[in-house]
């Protein structure tokens, strides 16, 4: 089971409180994650990558197990702690200050 | 019994206004879609219990989102939480797709960016939601970058109406510096085959084959700010309005300049007259006199508050040229808010209600027709848009 960290704004969206857990059966990717996600929660799809080209909206970030995976390939494998769901994979909202 | 509902949409949120046909008490619910931007929320004139919002973020995009209890709950057409991936709904309600199809994509393909250069379409957000006259799930979508979009399954899936970027002079269309926005849609209540709309800065465009296809209706304006200030596009409408019982005029507040037309835009002719200043934003047309209009005059377009910080509504009853300033109720000093393009609304009470918002958060209403005006609320976040339901 996979465990995601959405910021609030999207899990107000999605109808969640807290972590959302999927099921990813196969290799564990940000990849795969997103359409996990985006499968479970519709309403997701679009907030977090482009609808058509599925690229990341500018001001989101990945992190997981204290690291920014947000330029690492979409297609690489998530860090075994994510896979396992001993660590959340984080989506997280570039800050905004002023 | 009859009574009013303003939708307004927010820098944070959109809130709800209702008030009996009296108009003296006031109930406020929001904000919806809190933290958000809502650039417009509009209800349907065949149900008046639907309503749409387009809420937006410079994070998340574009979502949709629908009323069917007149704003009590909202839901994202189309994008509820799935059991199994099973026949799951789309999650299409916020795509926007430029249409890039041989036959209607092929001349789309850029606009004059500000360097000069031609730029790609990108979609940016909604800016203007128009619902049909006549029937609940079909709406139009005003987008930036400026395109036409039309819903007819109640917002779940969009369809760009591309003979708009397609006639022609799409590569001369660019954006001012707010972006190139399509925010005013017009729908010919005598004409269901007739729309207007206007893009910032392109000018104003309508159709006569329900959205096929389109031609600029620029003529007879002048833009100093453009090489030729008579082109044919290029020209900064900020605001185009109408009557509905007398729909081939068409009234417009321009980047400057207040400009009148008696042929549906074929042309026009300017009807500023005595305004301290003829630059702002709204306008808008009293419910039950079609010559009697509206408009917030703003200093210049550099200075974007009201001349000399007196917050003044400037009422013609002659469709133009003599203008009378409306202040009281209004602040006649130290005023330095702005009313933005889509932040003016009438309702249809046998009293005209006249209703606008500001960059500072209020929302005034006139009850009177302008004679007088008093703050529902004074403290939301910056209004980006007010909409008015006569509810009867």
């Amino acid at each position: 089971m996979i465990r995601v960290v959405l910021p609030p704004h999207l899990r107000t969206l999605a109808h969640v409180r807290d972590e959302v857990q999927l099921d990813i059966p196969g290799r564990v990717t940000r990849a795969a994650v997103l359409d996990a996600l985006e499968v479970r929660y519709p309403v997701l799809r679009g907030t977090i990558r482009d609808h058509v080209t599925e690229q990341r909206r500018p001001f989101l970030r990945f992190f997981a197990c204290q690291r920014d995976l947000t330029h690492e390939p979409p297609d690489a494998p998530l860090p075994d702690a994510v896979a396992s769901g001993a660590e959340p994979f984080v989506v997280l909202g570039a800050i905004a200050g002023g | 019994m009859s009574g009013v509902r303003v939708l307004v949409g927010t820098r944070k949120g959109a809130f709800i206004l209702t008030a009996d046909g009296k108009r003296k008490q006031w109930d406020v619910s929001g904000p919806h879609f809190a933290g958000w931007e809502i650039y417009h929320v509009k209800g349907s004139p065949a149900d008046p219990n639907r309503v749409y919002a387009s809420q937006s973020s410079g994070w998340f995009g574009q979502v949709i989102q629908r009323s069917c209890d007149g704003g009590k709950t909202w839901e994202t057409p189309g994008g509820g939480m799935t059991k199994t991936p099973d026949g799951m709904p789309a999650g299409e309600s916020n795509k926007f797709v430029y249409d890039a199809s041989p036959d209607t994509g092929k001349p789309l393909t850029t606009h004059q960016w500000y360097d000069g250069t031609q730029h790609p379409w990108e979609f940016k957000r909604v800016w203007h939601l128009e619902p049909s006259l006549t029937d609940p799930a079909t709406v139009y979508a005003g987008v930036e970058d400026a395109g036409l979009f039309r819903t007819s399954d109640g917002g779940t899936t969009w369809q760009e109406l591309a003979g708009l970027r397609g006639h022609g002079t799409g590569p001369k269309w660019q954006p001012g510096a707010g972006g190139m926005c399509l925010h005013t849609i017009l729908l010919d209540p005598s004409n269901p085959r007739r729309m207007h709309v206007a893009i910032s800065a392109a000018g104003a465009f309508r159709s006569d084959d329900g959205g096929t296809t389109w031609k600029p209706i620029n003529q007879g304006l002048r833009s100093q700010y453009i090489p030729d200030p008579t082109a044919e596009v290029g020209h900064c409408v900020h605001r185009i309005a109408l009557h509905r019982l007398r729909p081939k005029v068409l009234f417009m507040q321009k980047h400057w300049d207040v400009m009148r037309s008696d042929d549906a835009g074929e042309s026009w002719r300017e009807i500023s007259g005595n305004l301290p200043t003829d630059f702002g934003f709204v306008i808008d047309v009293h419910a039950h006199e079609p010559d009697t209009i509206y408009v917030v005059p703003i200093k210049s377009d550099s200075e974007h508050y009201p001349p000399e910080g007196k917050l003044r509504v400037y009422r013609s009853r002659t469709g133009g040229n003599e203008w009378e300033a409306l202040t009281k109720g209004l602040p006649q000093r130290d005023c330095y808010v702005n009313v933005l393009r889509d932040a003016m609304a009438v309702d249809s009470l046998d009293a005209c209600g006249v209703y606008f918002g500001t960059t500072g958060g209020q929302v005034y209403l006139s009850a009177d027709a302008g004679d007088s005006w008093t703050p529902i609320v004074r403290d939301l976040p910056a209004v980006l848009s007010v909409e008015v339901q006569t509810l009867r």
